[in-house]
């Protein structure tokens, strides 16, 4: 099934206009099975976004979700992703951006969409993105005193120091 | 105390003179309030009866599934979805399939899809049964409420002759389900779409024009339809606001596109609405069960996957290949692609979606849930804001928040 009816030509008219619009912001481009999928610098991800929100014909202004995501072994280890829809033409894009983690800051998305307020306090608390401007910037679903960011990957989900417990048994 | 005070006395028993005004309430309602059907705290300030401003706070159930995915084969998270939205979990289990069936490019038959309409219909009934019959108990007809469970008992007795379990179902597998539905779960269903029409309209009528009921329900907890999108609002609750988005029409998967089936929406984004969307959904569910039933296609109940579907029991004792991949499956040997996907299905509260990221591991490299529970849920502060705090304990089972899904 195909959840995305965006075709080729309106693919590569988005890509070209962004171009033409923010210069530089796009640094990738591919398609992820039926979505279009932009990587973009960190400081041009919310013009973008505003930019797919005010477009009299695209119209991208349903927030479907919004995650954090980490790669230890990029230079640019923290990512977020952003996936929009566009509800009257039933187009779907994913955004991604990186970041190092001394650098975990990016601007808020709740001047936009509403939805936007709960995904960045779980993007915050569980990957340590700091999102400049947001109204209440807490940990959500985690307790308050906690202090690592659990979904990062160099935290694993096992208390490593249990010796009643042997992996190699469960070819792990 | 002595049965007379002193004037003085009585000059000093007076808190506090202070100024005249508004002093406001501020109320704990939760975690473990009954009234709230799950764990979920709100601290409210009210003026009087009215509510000024309302805090949730959640994640009292969080069980860290996103992490707990990343290190579990493909196969074993089918029973982590279970646990989110425990009202409808055969949604669940089966958006997680289908996600998984998107990433290997399997080709599905056409009667497992639509044995899994089937299943997804009821599941989608069975959750649209607490929701509604819960608004009744909330404003005080508990008959609704006991009525229309006997009906949900029956589903999970159909459940259980499907998969064995009721709550926690499990149903399905990566390709199709793991055996065909024996006759006796057809006559069951066969009943089930029977008589429960009559039972809904018997429960209809005890709420739909009850002028009690109505005058309760109308106006409470409305929100339009701009301030719905903009809150990510999906499912019968974005329904309710006057919004047609509905994923199994615009995107549809199981062959969803097979059926003919009409979309309520409403027009208040209230209460009321939220309850009669609900009440037409499971008319239509119906309608498209009997679809199905009447037009079910012959063939095999799941794809032919060696390398992601279990092998039979007897193949597994007496042939090679089939002890080879029975093992490589259980062991999580099996070869991934490389790639990410995003896969949603209409669950009982909305778009559920499932975003996943494959390095081609045994395990998901990221697996994030679209929950949509937790993204409306947080327009309920907006959306009491100016109601009676009673107004605020229906809204909350109207918009169906289910503590499972809300948390992960």
């Amino acid at each position: 099934m195909v959840l995305n009816k965006m075709n080729g030509e309106i693919r590569d008219r988005i890509v070209k206009d962004i171009h033409t619009h923010f210069s530089t912001a796009i640094l990738k481009e591919e398609m992820n099975y039926d979505f279009l999928t932009l990587t973009l610098q960190k400081e041009h991800v919310i013009p973008v976004i505003r930019w797919l929100y005010d477009h009299e014909e695209l119209r991208f202004r349903f927030l479907t979700t919004m995650c954090g995501l980490h790669y230890p072994d990029q230079e640019e280890e923290l990512g977020l992703m952003y996936q929009l829809h566009s509800l009257e033409n039933n187009y779907r894009i994913r955004l991604k951006t990186f970041f190092t983690t001394a650098q975990a800051e990016v601007a808020t998305l709740t001047g936009i969409f509403s939805a936007a307020n709960w995904m960045e306090r779980e993007a915050y608390d569980f990957f340590g993105v700091r999102f400049k401007g947001h109204p209440d910037l807490r940990r959500i679903l985690n307790v308050d005193d906690m202090i690592i960011h659990p979904l990062r990957k160099e935290y694993p989900l096992e208390d490593q120091t249990r010796a009643d417990k042997d992996d190699s048994m469960f070819g792990r | 105390m002595p049965d007379q005070i002193s004037s003085k006395q009585a000059d000093d028993l007076i808190l506090s003179k202070g100024q005249e005004g508004k002093e406001y309430l501020t109320l704990n309602l939760g975690p473990t309030h009954p009234a709230t059907h799950g764990v979920f705290q709100n601290i409210i300030k009210l003026d009087g009866e009215i509510i000024v401003e309302a805090e949730p706070t959640i994640g009292y159930i969080h069980r860290a599934f996103e992490k707990l995915a990343e290190r579990r084969p493909y196969y074993q998270i089918a029973t982590i979805t279970d646990r989110m939205n425990y009202c409808s979990s055969p949604i669940n289990n089966i958006g997680w399939h289908t996600t998984v069936e998107k990433l290997i490019r399997a080709e599905i038959p056409k009667r497992v899809d639509y044995m899994r309409v089937i299943i997804m219909e009821l599941a989608r009934i069975s959750d649209h049964i607490i929701c509604n019959s819960v608004i009744g108990v909330d404003t005080g007809a508990l008959t609704g409420f006991v009525y229309m469970f006997q009906k949900r008992e029956f589903l999970y007795e159909i459940y259980e002759e499907i998969c064995g379990a009721r709550l926690t179902t499990n149903i399905g597998r990566i390709g199709g389900f793991e055996r065909d539905f024996s006759d006796k779960v057809w006559k069951k269903i066969e009943q089930f779409v029977t008589e429960f029409p009559d039972v809904l309209e018997e429960f209809g009528g005890l709420l739909q024009r009850n002028r009690i009921f109505m005058d309760r329900t109308i106006n409470c907890g409305p929100i339009t339809a701009e301030r719905a999108l903009n809150y990510g609002f999906t499912g019968p609750n974005l329904r309710a606001a006057g919004v047609d988005y509905d994923v199994r029409v615009m995107n549809p998967y199981c062959s969803y596109q097979d059926f003919d089936f009409a979309i309520p929406i409403g027009t208040q984004g209230d209460t009321y609405d939220r309850f009669m969307v609900r009440q037409q959904e499971m008319r239509e569910s119906i309608s498209i069960i009997k679809q199905a039933m009447s037009r079910m296609p012959d063939g095999p109940f799941h794809a032919e996957l060696p390398e992601y579907y279990l092998p039979d029991k007897e193949k597994v004792y007496n042939s090679m290949e089939a002890l080879i991949y029975h093992f490589k499956i259980v062991m999580g040997e099996t070869p991934m692609p490389v790639g990410e996907v995003y896969h949603c299905v209409e669950g009982g509260n909305g778009e559920l979606g499932y975003y996943l990221i494959s390095d081609g591991g045994r395990q998901p490299y990221r697996l994030h849930f679209r929950r949509p529970c937790f993204i409306f849920y947080q327009a309920f502060p907006e959306m009491v804001r100016g109601n009676m705090l009673s107004d605020a304990i229906i809204t909350m089972s109207s918009m169906n928040v289910i503590a499972g899904e809300l948390d992960a």
